[in-house]
């Protein structure tokens, strides 16, 4: 009776239904159904046969993954590469905001926060050319500088020498997302109440203590919700900008990473089962990440969900 | 108000400083990569170009606008970045509206089968041999079709449509307007900054995108400027691998002397951008409310 009463509802607002159906039907092709052909880590797919016919042989994808020589290494640039970007790339927009807060003259507040939103505007491609530019051994200004300064005697090959590429991926994205990852802290610190900052500097309190006693304390919900997205996000160390900053396999102990991996193996190799056991793995230990992270931010009331 | 102890003022210099030079580094790029492009590449190879061309010349663009391939590659972005914007803000548009009705059947189970796609998906491989079997591969479309319903973006426009007046509908629905009059007569005219905000980060998603137009599309006249420019870039840095010379003998183009591979790359690379450095000034004091919108979420 329900049933029926709700079938009648549906039909007789088609034309609502008729918004939504074909986005959900649009939503079930694009995201649904490669959820369903996770399952062909289990297989040994084959094009010819398709999914339904490969034959299905367990774990034994990701038993050849966890064996295979490079594991070790791929694991430890994942980890390695996610915590510089999680200790540095993540408070590096939190300094920059409470900076910017700190200027009174409103002009030039203007114009850094104009200038350091631009880079998240560009492209990965762009950037990396603009990092190839300037670290090039032939006249790139890092190099220039370095010789004028007599820091080194000559040009230093960055980008082909494993020692640097850390810290150039590092610097870039840095340079690329720190001035608009500041604006939702710096719009948390516009909300806190001016008379908080009054009454401290009545009391004696320098600039540099209203920080750290006012400042950051208002500001620990934004940073901890941000700080628990950051955290899920941890095993996608980094894809575009490293496909493009380490094009050559010369650099490929330091930067190959999951991402890079499983699109190397699965997309240029056409070793399809085991790319995905692959990503299946670094999907699974995602989401135990981000329920763990939000699991210990609700011990202090700030979680997600 | 603040009386400037000694203490304040050395904090004051140290914030002053630390962001000018914050400013210079994010600047210096743009404007060197800028300067380059508008000097003689076989004057940038004797090296010394910071700030200012030494021998200015136009013709590195000449060489980029007179590059059949590179012309198509930026009218093929053009036409990518319109059509894919266009018809993803209006699918999502019409698809966040109906989500937005309280009467709608199914709306919870709607609204969580969208969400789980936020937190889950299939990874790389199986959405590469989906778009394979759908026949998408080399198509103009691939480009297009798999982007237009944006779950993220249905959110926000939800919840922007959850906060007009009720009333407003009401009235319209009492004056005999259907739900899509609604939606195009009433809600959508009322929408102008969600609409503003989202269509800008489509587009720029769109006229950045250079990974799927590289792994999706093998018909050189199809690829986008920004996949093409990857391309460039990356055979830049092989034959600079090989040789640990500036590429300029490797010249394909030996009839204009003035040009090098790496002038040449630096100009491409600023006509990719300009589009964005052109409606940037335009567009950030609606980004910044994007983005605070994008960041709440229920």
């Amino acid at each position: 009776m329900n049933n029926r009463g709700t079938t009648r509802r549906f039909f007789r607002q088609w034309d609502l239904q008729i918004m939504v159906v074909p986005a959900i039907l649009f939503i079930f092709i694009f995201s649904y159904i490669p959820m369903y052909g996770v399952l062909m880590a289990f297989q040994d797919y084959s094009i010819f046969k398709g999914f339904f016919d490969s034959s299905w042989v367990g774990f034994r994808h990701f038993e050849m993954f966890f064996n295979a020589p490079e594991f070790g290494q791929i694991m430890r640039n994942t980890i390695v590469i996610g915590l510089l970007k999680l200790c540095i790339g993540f408070p590096a927009p939190i300094l920059l905001a409470l900076l910017l807060n700190e200027v009174r003259k409103m002009a030039f507040k203007r114009i850094v926060q104009t200038i350091s939103y631009l880079p998240h505007f560009l492209s990965w491609v762009i950037v990396s050319g603009f990092a190839m530019s300037l670290l090039s051994v032939d006249n790139g200004s890092i190099n220039m500088l370095l010789q004028k300064l007599h820091l080194t005697d000559s040009a230093i090959n960055f980008l082909s020498l494993p020692k640097y590429f850390w810290s150039i991926l590092i610097t870039t994205n840095v340079w690329k997302e720190i001035g608009f990852g500041s604006i939702v802290y710096l719009a948390a610190i516009t909300g806190i109440d001016p008379h908080l900052y009054e009454a401290a500097s009545i009391d004696g309190a320098s600039r540099f203590r209203q920080i750290y006693l006012i400042t950051l304390p208002m500001i620990t919900p934004v940073v901890i919700i941000f700080m628990i997205l950051a955290i899920g996000d941890f095993l996608n160390a980094g894809f575009e900008d490293i496909l493009l900053l380490a094009p050559n396999p010369s650099l490929r102990d330091v930067s190959d990473v999951l991402d890079t991996y499983v699109y190397r193996i699965g997309i240029q190799n056409n070793r399809f089962s085991y790319a995905t056991a692959a990503g299946l793995f670094k999907a699974v230990i995602s989401i135990g990440l981000l329920t763990t992270a939000n699991f210990i931010a609700r011990k202090s009331n700030n979680s997600l969900w | 108000m603040h009386s400037g102890s000694f203490r304040d003022k050395t904090f004051s210099f140290f914030v002053y400083f630390t962001l000018s030079i914050l400013g210079f580094a994010t600047f210096y790029p743009f404007w060197n990569a800028a300067v380059i492009s508008f000097n003689s590449g076989t004057d940038t190879v004797l090296g010394g170009i910071t700030f200012w061309p030494r021998d200015f010349t136009l013709a590195n663009y000449q060489v980029v606008f007179e590059d059949r391939r590179l012309v198509s590659a930026f009218i093929i972005t053009v036409l990518r970045t319109a059509i894919g914007t266009s018809l993803s803000i209006l699918a999502t548009a019409i698809f966040a509206y109906g989500m937005s009705r309280k009467e709608l059947v199914g709306r919870k189970f709607y609204m969580v089968f969208c969400v789980i796609t936020m937190y889950f998906s299939g990874g790389l491989i199986p959405y590469f041999l989906l778009i394979r079997e759908l026949g998408m591969m080399n198509t103009f479309w691939v480009m297009v079709i798999p982007g237009l319903i944006s779950v993220w973006n249905m959110i926000i426009f939800r919840t922007f449509f959850l906060g007009l007046p009720a009333g407003l509908s009401e009235s319209a629905t009492i004056d005999g307007c259907s739900n899509f009059g609604i939606l195009f007569r009433i809600v959508l005219p009322l929408s102008g900054p969600v609409i503003a905000t989202l269509s800008l980060f489509t587009a720029i998603n769109h006229w950045n995108d250079w990974f799927a137009p590289g792994i999706f599309i093998s018909n050189a006249d199809l690829l986008p400027i920004q996949t093409k420019l990857q391309q460039i870039l990356n055979s830049n840095i092989m034959s600079q691998q090989m040789s640990q010379m500036d590429s300029a003998a490797a010249g394909h183009l030996q009839n204009m002397k003035t040009v090098t591979t790496k002038s040449l790359t630096m100009a491409t690379m600023m006509v990719a951008t300009a589009p964005i450095i052109m409606v940037y000034p335009f567009i950030q004091k609606y980004f910044v409310k994007g983005v605070l919108i994008g960041s709440i979420k229920e």
